[in-house]
């Protein structure tokens, strides 16, 4: 019954947490920008200011694509807490953002349209390296189940440190963080409009907001498998991790999509050259 | 036996008699009833055959041997004059050096020329006779209609439907032929006549294009026949230890060095059939044929013949450095073909990449050959040629209704033609999202490679080859999608009848993710078990979450009904501007001018001109390999 602890915890914890994430992030953020910055609990009040909007579509199916967005991001989360098989989660959580991307085509608007664009973009970039670290936790566990990651007792970072740096840079991306913010950003300043969710407001917005807390959720806690060995060392290391993608948000400026395609095709290969090493070793002390 | 027998000798009964019908109504009972007694013979194939193992069957042979070479030198002689007419002189030679093969075969081996049993049936050729019976037939009796129009269309091309439907049934008979044959001599036969068949179907216009591209997959298919015979004389010269032409001994056969030279070859053979590097050229060719034509090729008949024969041959290649070459030939193809995917605005284009593609996959599981990878190759021939299908009959619909099979053309579809775009959706969902069939099969070659000594190489090809094909899917998706105003619906007015068999495909892409686990344990898992005494299956959790997934996927359009409150409909943000729904906005002096969308096509990276070359290059290197290799085994 653990499973289904892990993933009702998600479901219900993760936006809470993933909120809270988020108004942190700008409290830093504003900091190191020289602000004072919102309350801790701004994003929860913007939130619920959009599901208090008009609603106002270009189309209806709009709220059909992201809501099934939601859906699966939250589905792939929870299969995740739930110690479910990585590749299907990485499978669930590919076919949530094609939901999101064919909410923006739906809408059929030269802005979102670039947006969707720019998203399939950063899928092709990040999604070699996702499913390479997850083949990276098979050869170090064992297996592609997340509990059985989990629960190893190797330090899998030792093993793939190749693969957490590759990992480290499609964060980036994953975290809609500069210089990768391509298809929508959080900052005001380095905005084409508002790239993949230009169309979408009210509730349909404050649905893609959740998500995005889901995700980030999500992805933090496949940072936190890398150092799985040691829950403290892990809660730390993740930690220091999302503070170092805040700072690399803040000093660097969006880049262009050939850029972000590049680096993480390139980080890809870093993590395949640590894989090759690591079988290298394997069949060598076999 | 008899529904063996049926299958070959029944589909060629009909082609004859299709020879004779000239009006359409008529042609389309001939072929719906035959269909129909095709597609029930494959069933109950199925269900005598499913759970018997191997089972083989002496079948008369003699003078149904020399009838064989009989028609084979008749078929020479047609490529020699069809050769002379159109001066391919390349064709000419190929088919004297074949027929010539042939004959010293027949002459030198006379004595070893033998197989105890000339068919037999188990449950991969099952598997692959509901493909050709269920989808082969759909997509004829979709092409009686589509022909039709097709000519009504295209008043310059000569009206010769008649020829047209007496190929595409001597196609199937050949293909089922070829999956039933345990004598290699008879596979070689039928071989020939889908080489030949497709030659005639790719031709069928006579234009000067499509004459050339027919030549062009007559050449390529006959390099791959020439190596077919070269192989079956290098077995019938060893055939006290190889097995001779018999293909159940051949592949027992306990001296593996001796088989290994002849497979490769077979292998080779194969890898024409199935349009991998260097040779994808001659399918994507193929594309000048009316559309049910490439969608025979694409996904029941001719390439699927390329990719059963090295997936039948498998646990040859398995663990030898020849067959890791061989899978690594289909690796670099499924990698560079998805690849240049992303530059093609042609809807036909973009499908004919995505198949080499996955052939290429398919290969490369077949090439590396451990139990694993063998399941998960069957599988992927099952998936991808139940979407491919579709895909390709929609594709013909969108063109006759609309003159374009541009994806940029499609835009606006699903408010166009609604039921055509929601099946082309579920045919695009089913080449590359979960939990529909093509990934499954990924999912399963990324945990099988893992295990693979060296297989890391087959996982980098897969994780940036997953990558890339889901961008180019998405897009067209995107555009099928896009809600245009304005916009009129143009879905009536094609001939009703040519529904059915879409939207029994549709119906069978969405089964095929229901029924995977039975089709897998009744069918995949005992034909892996009888090879290799193990055998690989999906973890019934992980089964339980797709069929959630799925399940899910199809109640969520349900959330349409909350949408129907009142919302305010807006225009499109157009830079703050002034706009209508349509994509029109106030431009400056007065003017109003229109926005366009189009997809990224990204050709400086992904271009053909760009990867082309080189994937071509690696892939002739590695095939030369795996000769090497070969040899070097012996």
């Amino acid at each position: 019954m653990n499973w289904l602890i892990g993933a009702v915890l998600f479901l219900i914890l993760a936006p809470i947490a993933g909120g809270l994430i988020a108004g942190i992030d700008r409290k830093i953020t504003a900091r190191m920008q020289g602000r004072v910055g919102p309350p801790l609990l701004q994003p929860f009040y913007d939130v619920g200011k959009l599901f208090e909007k008009e609603r106002a579509v270009v189309t209806t199916a709009q709220n059909f694509y992201v809501l099934a967005y939601l859906i699966f991001i939250a589905l792939s989360g929870a299969l995740f807490f739930a110690g479910g098989d990585l590749l299907l989660i990485v499978f669930a959580f590919t076919l949530a953002h094609v939901f999101l991307v064919l909410g923006a085509y739906a809408v059929h608007s030269p802005y979102s349209h670039i947006g969707a664009e720019r998203e399939l973009i950063q899928v092709m970039a990040y999604e070699p390296m996702i499913i390479l670290a997850a083949v990276g936790f098979y050869m170090v566990s064992g297996s592609f189940y997340v509990t059985e990651i989990a629960a190893t007792t190797v330090p899998a970072i030792l093993y793939l440190p190749g693969v957490f740096l590759g990992f480290a840079v499609i964060l980036t991306i994953k975290l809609r963080k500069s210089p990768f913010d391509i298809s929508t950003s959080h900052h005001a300043h380095q905005e084409i409009v508002k790239g993949i969710t230009t169309e979408f407001s009210g509730s349909t917005l404050a649905q893609v907001e959740i998500a995005h807390w889901y995700e980030n959720v999500f992805l933090l806690g496949f940072v936190f498998l890398f150092f799985a060995w040691n829950p403290v060392i892990g809660v730390v290391a993740v930690a220091i991790t999302y503070l170092a993608e805040i700072f690399v948000d803040n000093v660097t400026a969006r880049a262009r999509w050939q850029a972000a395609l590049k680096s993480g095709w390139l980080a890809t290969l870093l993590g395949i050259a640590n894989l090759a090493i690591l079988s290298y070793m394997m069949l060598g002390g076999a | 036996m008899q529904t063996l027998l049926f299958l070959i000798v029944f589909p060629i009964l009909v082609a004859c008699l299709l020879l004779f019908v000239k009006r359409t109504t008529i042609r389309y009972a001939v072929v719906a009833l035959s269909a129909l007694a095709i597609g029930g013979a494959s069933i109950y194939l199925l269900m005598r055959y499913a759970f018997e193992g191997a089972v083989y069957f002496a079948a008369p042979s003699g003078a149904i041997d020399l009838a064989m070479v009989a028609i084979e030198m008749g078929l020479a002689l047609f490529i020699i004059y069809m050769g002379a007419k159109f001066r391919n002189y390349l064709a000419i030679l190929l088919a004297v050096i074949q027929a010539a093969l042939v004959v010293y075969l027949e002459m030198t081996f006379s004595g070893s020329l033998h197989a105890a049993n000339n068919l037999f049936i188990d449950q991969f050729s099952i598997i692959m006779a509901l493909i050709i019976g269920l989808i082969g037939s759909l997509i004829a009796v979709y092409a009686v209609r589509y022909m039709e129009t097709y000519h009504h269309h295209h008043p310059e091309v000569r009206d010769r439907q008649t020829f047209f439907f007496f190929v595409t049934f001597v196609f199937l008979a050949a293909m089922f032929g070829l999956v039933f044959s345990n004598n290699l001599m008879w596979l070689f036969f039928f071989w020939e006549i889908t080489t030949i068949s497709s030659f005639l179907l790719i031709g069928y216009s006579e234009t000067e294009e499509a004459t050339k591209n027919a030549f062009r997959a007559l050449v390529m298919n006959l390099l791959g026949g020439v190596a077919f015979v070269v192989a079956i004389v290098l077995l019938a010269a060893t055939e006290p230890t190889s097995g001779g032409i018999d293909l159940a001994r051949v592949l027992a056969s306990p001296d593996a060095a001796v088989v290994l030279i002849p497979v490769v070859l077979i292998g080779f053979a194969g890898i024409t059939k199935a349009a991998l590097m260097p040779f994808s050229s001659w399918l994507l060719g193929a594309m000048v044929a009316p559309t049910p034509v490439s969608a025979l090729l694409h996904s029941s008949t001719m390439v699927k013949a390329g990719v059963y024969i090295l997936v039948r041959f498998s646990p040859v290649f398995a663990g030898t450095f020849a067959g890791f070459s061989i899978g690594l030939v289909g690796g670099v193809t499924f990698l560079v073909a998805s690849a240049i995917a992303i530059s093609r605005s042609d809807a036909k284009s973009v499908l004919a990449y995505s198949t080499i593609a996955n052939l290429g996959l398919i290969a490369a599981c077949a090439g590396v050959g451990t139990y694993m990878l063998v399941w998960a190759a069957i599988l992927l021939i099952v998936f991808h040629a139940v979407a491919k299908a579709l895909l390709f009959l929609g594709t013909g619909v969108i063109e006759q209704r609309t003159g374009s099979r541009n994806i940029e053309d499609m835009e606006g579809l699903i408010v166009r033609m609604p039921k055509m775009a929601v099946m082309m959706f579920i045919g695009i969902a089913g080449m590359f999202l979960a939990p529909f069939g093509m990934l499954i099969s990924k999912w399963a070659a990324i945990e099988a490679f893992v295990q693979v000594p060296f297989g890391l190489i087959f996982i980098a090809i897969l994780a940036y080859g997953s990558a890339v094909t889901v961008f180019f899917w998405a897009k067209w998706m995107g555009k099928l999608v896009t809600v245009t105003q304005n916009t009129e619906r143009v879905e009536k007015g094609f001939f009703e009848e040519s529904w059915a068999p879409l939207y029994i495909i549709t119906g069978l892409v969405i089964a095929a993710v229901f029924l995977f686990p039975v089709i897998s344990s009744m069918l995949i898992e005992p034909y892996v078990l009888a090879i290799y005494g193990v055998t690989a299956h999906l973890a019934d959790a992980n089964v339980a979450i797709m069929l959630l997934m799925m399940a899910l996927l199809l109640i969520l359009p349900v959330s349409f009904l909350l949408f129907k409150r009142t919302a305010r409909h807006l225009p499109a943000y157009m830079g703050g501007r002034p706009a209508t729904p349509d994509l029109h906005f106030a431009g400056s002096l007065g003017l109003t001018r229109e926005a366009q969308t189009r997809n990224y096509y990204l050709t400086e990276y992904f271009g053909e001109a760009k990867l082309f070359r080189p994937g071509a290059a690696v892939c002739i290197v590695l095939i030369l390999v795996s000769w090497i290799l070969a040899g070097v085994a012996l």
